[in-house]
């Protein structure tokens, strides 16, 4: 037996007897999802279990090395692990924004002493981070970003508000992109700051979306103070001070990446002409709704050219091929197309699709997904910026 | 498999752009058409793909073929249609090679398919009788004589069917058209008595030509494969045409939209270069874009081809769909964005927009293999 094939039977065992029966079935929604951290309530001692046996495998995070927390799997072995938790529908222990966004940030960012610090409360669920990115006046052109961070001697002082930042009213700790350099162009003064969201000054405002609750919140910082440092040699900045930009830069590619592996796993489940078959019916085999039918086999021609493109590029990363930019033409293409099958669900679905509360409709699920996929092509870029990056960074065009 | 090229695979494709770009770019097409050539290709360029093994690239090697599987072929078709070489290898090395392989008997295969391989022998395939792609509709109808059969009908739109020495025919054995059942294929000689080939000039100044057949004779021997059961013979070939054919609008697309990109670079109006209009710029993104999900389609059709070949009907079926779509987009964008002397005929553009245009028609265009995705997905 070769080395994967030992570990693909001691994780299947390891999961046959670790796994409880009531964290195997597919994930229904926000209600089977743990997010961890120090205000988290499990929502059943299943779920605790499920996260410490993990945990101490480090497969929380399973290709983190494990000084950090992490499983040290190499990629095989990660994926090993994943078709065997697929295999007995075993759901995912933990997420979060820590394991996500900040893990990797620190990986590739963070000095030794900040792994040892920041990772292991991550791996372990104990500390949940959320993102603090967009501003009310920086959007698409998020460098322009006006947070401000001033050098006190011993603290950072943060002045400034964040928006759409994700369950922040639920996270402990924050990441933040500051302005720590008034005088210098737009992209040099940026840095990247590790801030605790119990220090006095910080206090969040969830939004309400057009689809109705939503996890977003804006994020106020009023005379924060931050110590320079979290613990003896633990500095709170990621990488250096003022080059925040590369770490944020690094981290926009990697959401773009998650967005768009996200737009093709939706694409999972039921297709569009399974769904509209019985939505609306079929005469003689084929549709009742020609011009329908016609939409709907058009956007499975492209959804399908879309999966088969997010593999390639997978498969060209792995062998050294890829395009990075290419994440933005994944996550334009994604997120256009999300857009787009939902228009054609609602179509399909017809006046039943309207349906905004009550039973039938489990509280208007689709209505409330369609209005949420408006957001895909906004957040993590918008789509207009995608196509800047493709048009300068792959297409070399020039700058106006 | 993963969905990228082996290495053997990329010498194959380097060496095809080179050749290519040496013997027969784009200028060779005009000067054909210019020169009103009734072969509509050059034979000693064929003689010299044919010594490099392109003729033969599906075939066999104990046949003299270099047997380098569709996605060689594929890579082939890419390169040939970056540069609108006009050949025969579609026709003869595609879909009469496929045909050879998969349905034929051995005592025909030893006989074809190392005269293909050698490209000394030219074959076309003669499907289509109305103006659009619908191999079930077949009505030329081969009636039983004899020991043999007698075929009277017509076909159209048979690529390189004027100076074809065998023509593969599918023909009407039993049932009605619109029935699948009832089809079989033959393989005549273009010289048989009744035969009449027309040559039809088209838009992209390459070959078809309308077939008439008036009780040409067949024997026993002529028939590919089953007598009746030729339906699903037919599809398999038309699939790795369909494959092929996607393949050619990818590098046409692909070297249109390269030429545009250089165009909105070079190109000053109003004191600066067009590439830096936002307006242009995301019409390029998009545009990139499709020409990448195209890409991953073909090439996973043809790795499909390969390794399953009877069950890439549905990727087949995506990869000539997409590529209609896109190669159609590129072909349309390049013109428009050229601006004026894209409508020149000097200017090589032109010729991009027209060979899509066939292409993208040729064994079902995007409207057709939708629809044939929706009945295959049971709506």
């Amino acid at each position: 037996m070769t080395e994967l094939e030992t570990f693909r039977t001691e994780t299947r065992v390891w999961l046959e007897e670790n796994c409880p029966e009531e964290m195997r079935g597919s994930t229904r929604g926000e209600e089977d999802i743990c997010w961890g951290g120090l205000r988290w309530e499990f929502r059943s001692e299943a779920q605790k279990t499920w996260l410490q046996r993990m945990a101490s495998k480090g497969w929380t995070v399973p290709a983190w090395p494990q000084e950090y927390g992490g499983g040290g799997l190499s990629k095989d072995e990660v994926k090993i692990l994943k078709e065997e938790m697929r295999a007995i529908k075993a759901r995912s222990p933990l997420e979060s924004f820590g394991i996500w966004m900040l893990g990797p940030a620190l990986l590739k960012y963070g000095a030794h002493e900040q792994k040892l610090h920041f990772l292991r409360p991550i791996a372990r669920g104990e500390i949940r981070w959320c993102q603090g990115y967009s501003e009310p006046n920086a959007g698409s052109d998020l460098a322009s970003l006006q947070c401000k961070c001033e050098d006190k001697g011993d603290h950072w002082l943060v002045n400034g508000q964040k928006i759409w930042t994700s369950y922040a009213d639920e996270s402990d700790w924050i990441f933040v992109l500051v302005r720590t350099d008034s005088t210098a162009t737009k992209h040099n003064g940026i840095s990247f700051i590790l801030v605790d969201m119990s220090a006095p000054g910080v206090s969040t405002k969830p939004i309400k979306l057009i689809s109705g609750k939503s996890p977003f919140c804006e994020t106020f910082f009023d005379d924060v103070k931050t110590p320079k440092e979290h613990s003896v040699g633990v500095s709170a900045v990621v990488g250096e001070i003022n080059r925040g930009w590369d770490v944020a830069k690094y981290l926009l590619t990697h959401e773009r990446e998650m967005i768009s592996a996200g737009g093709g796993g939706l694409f999972g489940g039921r297709g569009l002409g399974e769904v509209a078959a019985q939505d609306v019916g079929l005469e003689n085999g084929r549709l009742a709704d020609p011009i329908l039918r016609a939409k709907i086999a058009q956007a499975e021609i492209d959804g399908w050219a879309f999966l088969l493109t997010l593999e390639r590029m997978k498969d060209e990363a792995k062998s050294g091929q890829g395009v990075g930019a290419n994440s933005s033409m994944l996550k334009y293409y994604g997120t256009e197309f999300n857009k787009r099958r939902f228009e054609l669900m609602m179509d399909s679905g017809g006046s039943d699709s309207l349906e905004w509360e009550g039973e039938r409709s489990e509280d208007g699920k689709l209505a409330r997904s369609w209005l949420r996929t408006k957001g895909n092509s906004i957040e993590g870029g918008t789509s207009e910026v995608q196509l800047n990056i493709i048009a300068k960074r792959i297409l070399d065009l020039p700058n106006a | 498999m993963p969905l990228v090229l082996t290495e053997e695979q990329e010498m194959l494709r380097d060496a095809a752009r080179g050749f290519l770009d040496e013997k027969a770019p784009v200028s060779a097409l005009r000067k054909l058409r210019d020169s009103d050539d009734a072969t509509g290709f050059d034979r000693d360029l064929w003689k010299e793909m044919a010594e490099m093994g392109w003729a033969g690239i599906l075939v066999e090697e104990e046949y003299g073929g270099a047997d380098f599987g569709f996605v060689g072929a594929g890579i082939l078709s890419e390169e040939m249609g970056r540069t609108l070489t006009a050949s025969p290898f579609l026709s003869t090395s595609i879909l009469a090679a496929t045909a050879l392989k998969k349905i034929a008997a051995s005592s025909q295969k030893e006989e074809h398919l190392p005269k293909l391989a050698a490209g000394a022998t030219l074959y076309a395939l003669a499907v289509d009788e109305g103006r659009k792609h619908a191999p079930s509709k077949t009505a030329l109808f081969a009636e039983k004589a004899g020991n043999g059969f007698k075929l009277s009908g017509a076909k159209t739109f048979v690529a390189d069917g004027h100076v074809a020495d065998k023509i593969i025919v599918a023909a009407r054995t039993a049932g009605a058209p619109g029935e699948e059942a009832g089809l079989t294929l033959f393989l005549i000689d273009a010289s048989a008595k009744g035969l009449t080939s027309n040559r039809t000039i088209m838009v992209d100044n390459r070959n078809a030509a309308r077939i008439e057949f008036d009780a040409v004779e067949a024997t026993g021997g002529d028939v590919l494969g089953e007598v009746d059961g030729g339906y699903l013979a037919l599809e398999g070939v038309l699939n790795a045409g369909r494959a092929g054919l996607a393949a050619e609008m990818s590098g046409a697309s692909q070297q249109a939209f390269s030429m545009t990109l250089d165009y909105l670079r070079e190109r000053k109006q109003f004191g600066q270069s067009l590439g830096s209009f936002q307006a242009l710029q995301h019409r390029a993104a998009h545009l990139y874009s499709e020409i990448e999900m195209m890409k991953s389609a073909i090439l996973k059709a043809l790795q499909d081809l390969d390794a399953h070949y009877g069950m890439a009907g549905p990727i087949c079926t995506l990869a000539k769909a997409k590529a209609g779509e896109v190669a159609k987009l590129a072909a349309i964008e390049a013109v428009q964005l050229h601006g004026g002397i894209g409508m020149t005929d000097e200017f090589d553009i032109g010729f991009y927009l027209k060979r899509i245009r066939v292409a993208q028609e040729m064994f079902g265009d995007s409207a057709f293999h939708a629809d044939r995705l929706a009945q295959m997905r049971g709506y």
